[in-house]
């Protein structure tokens, strides 16, 4: 048997991967990443003269790509084109989205208020997915694309499920980031995902968070399924709730607290009678009436 | 031995392990040592700095009494790959008196390895790599070249030679400086036609690593768990 030097060992790894895109409409222009189910490249279409992103998989059911199509959601990258390579492999191409991963974009300078409003908007498109049966399964800070206008765009739904998964009884998810039931093979659902969507919103919150924020992600990362938010828009209505101020369902605030949310959120307004009744005093002071 | 016993199919041999065919039990076995002999065989002399006659010794005995006693069918999809699983098997085997009975199964066994031809690609630069980093780099090693082997019997009973030839030339060789336009004069065929024949057999050559991976995985998460780790990307 022949023996294959390191050199030649890493130039196989290679040809055996790249893809070969004879026969379509794309030129291969640089590896993007990898994902659980496949490769993505960013390719250039030849007949439109424009640059996508194109994955590459094994799968031969294509199913995420049929799952994206079916989410027309703007937090959704849509699905261009479909297609067989020469060497046997499945693929689709998608919008390149220009932007930063969830996780690159933390490490820039951003206030909690913002991160938090960003939270979100990346609930937005899981909640769409929830509300059409569909599961992600694999949600975490690497696969948010955050765009270079602000776009929010939830990727790969490599291992999203209709029906969460129900009969492979195999483990799909990322640690830290996976619910307890997927840890243990066991059939995912919604709640699945806002168990996800918690753990980055404690990554987003910080250590220092409110109470308030610290008890939506308690909430949202329950061991016990059942008593996690039903879904993403239960969670993501919660968070509104705190960035505006009013009472949110997972925390069971006191007097004093509830006074200080209030004067929180109607700060402006006691600023403007503040100074009204200082004003007003000092004339009557002046006018000795 | 024959490093092509499942020629034709892409069922798992992790599974066939357990079969209740004689016949199938010992096809799997042999398919399981062409992909695993060398690395164990490496791992034995690099992680477990034995000689080359112990390790020779520990990597026939290995697989003598994984036969015999049928060890490798009680492997647990659920706890760990099967290449980790045989991993620890060879360590505990490491550890065990495994000298205990070996005088009478030498030459008598049942797997016939090439062990000068291992001794040879021991690399140098092992002693960098953790042990189990070193088993998966050769166990990689072991799996393309397997695959390359059963690409160049395909090619032969095809009538291909030029095919593999080329892709030998071009893929195999470290010295890749060799253009298309020299390989197209040294084999007498058009630049188009070398172009189309290696294309031809990276594609087979690709098909033939999943195959030889599918071949020692027991299920699809582990088979694409495997195929990441194969391919250097594992995210």
């Amino acid at each position: 048997m022949k023996w294959l030097s390191d050199e030649t060992l890493a130039h196989l790894r290679d040809i055996a991967e790249t893809p070969d895109l004879r026969g379509t409409r794309y030129t291969l222009v640089r590896e993007l990443g990898r994902g659980g189910m496949g490769v993505v490249y960013e390719v250039h279409d030849q007949e439109l003269d424009r640059s996508v992103a194109m994955k590459v998989v094994d799968d031969p059911t294509r199913g995420e790509a049929r799952i994206i199509a079916a989410l027309e959601h703007p937090g959704i990258v849509p699905v261009h084109d479909v297609g067989l390579l020469e060497d046997g492999r499945f693929y689709y191409t998608m919008k390149l989205v220009r932007g930063v991963r969830l996780d690159e974009w933390v490490r820039q300078e951003h206030g909690r208020t913002e991160a938090l409003r960003l939270f979100a908007r990346i609930c937005e498109p899981v909640a769409f997915a929830h509300a059409n049966g569909v599961v992600h399964r694999d949600l975490k800070p690497e696969n948010v694309m955050v765009g270079e206008f602000g776009a929010v765009l939830v990727m790969d739904w490599g291992v999203a499920h209709a029906d969460g998964g129900a009969h492979e009884r195999v483990i799909v998810g990322t640690p830290g980031y996976m619910a307890p039931e997927q840890a243990r093979g066991e059939r995912a659902d919604a709640r699945s995902d806002v168990y996800a969507l918690g753990a980055m919103l404690a990554f987003l919150a910080g250590d220092d968070a409110p109470r308030p924020l610290k008890a939506i992600v308690a909430r949202a990362t329950a061991a016990d399924a059942s008593e996690r938010y039903a879904d993403a828009r239960e969670l993501a209505d919660d968070v509104v709730r705190f960035l505006d101020a009013e009472p949110v369902s997972a925390y069971r605030e006191s007097v004093f607290e509830r006074a200080g949310r209030w004067i929180v959120k109607y700060r402006a307004l006691l600023t403007l009678l503040a100074a009204y009744l200082v004003m007003r005093a000092a004339v009557l002071f002046w006018t000795g009436h | 031995m024959s490093v092509s016993p499942f020629p034709t199919t892409r069922r798992s041999v992790v599974l066939a392990l357990a079969s209740a065919d004689a016949g199938e039990r010992t096809r799997a076995f042999d398919t399981l040592v062409a992909c695993y002999w060398k690395p164990l065989y490496k791992y034995a002399r690099v992680a477990w700095h034995r000689s080359r006659e112990d390790a020779e010794d520990l990597t026939q005995s290995f697989f003598t009494r994984a036969f015999e006693k049928e060890s490798l069918a009680s492997y647990d999809r659920a706890k760990a790959s099967f290449r980790t699983f045989l991993r620890l098997l060879f360590d505990r085997h490491v550890t065990n008196d495994w000298r205990l009975g070996q005088a009478q199964k030498r030459g008598g066994g049942e797997v016939h390895l090439d062990f000068d031809a291992a001794e040879a690609e021991i690399v140098t630069d092992a002693a960098t790599l953790a042990p189990d980093e070193y088993f998966h780099r050769e166990w990689v090693r072991s799996v393309f070249a397997v695959a390359v082997e059963r690409l160049r019997e395909r090619c032969e009973s095809e009538g291909k030679l030029t095919h593999f030839a080329i892709f030998e030339s071009y893929d195999l060789e470290d010295d890749r400086d060799v253009s298309y336009r020299e390989l197209a004069a040294r084999f007498g065929i058009a630049e188009t036609q070398v172009t189309n024949y290696l294309s031809a057999m990276r594609r087979r050559f690709r098909e033939l690593v999943l195959d030889a991976l599918r071949e020692v995985t027991a299920t699809e998460q582990e088979f694409r768990a495997e195929a990441r780790a194969l391919f250097g990307g594992v995210k």
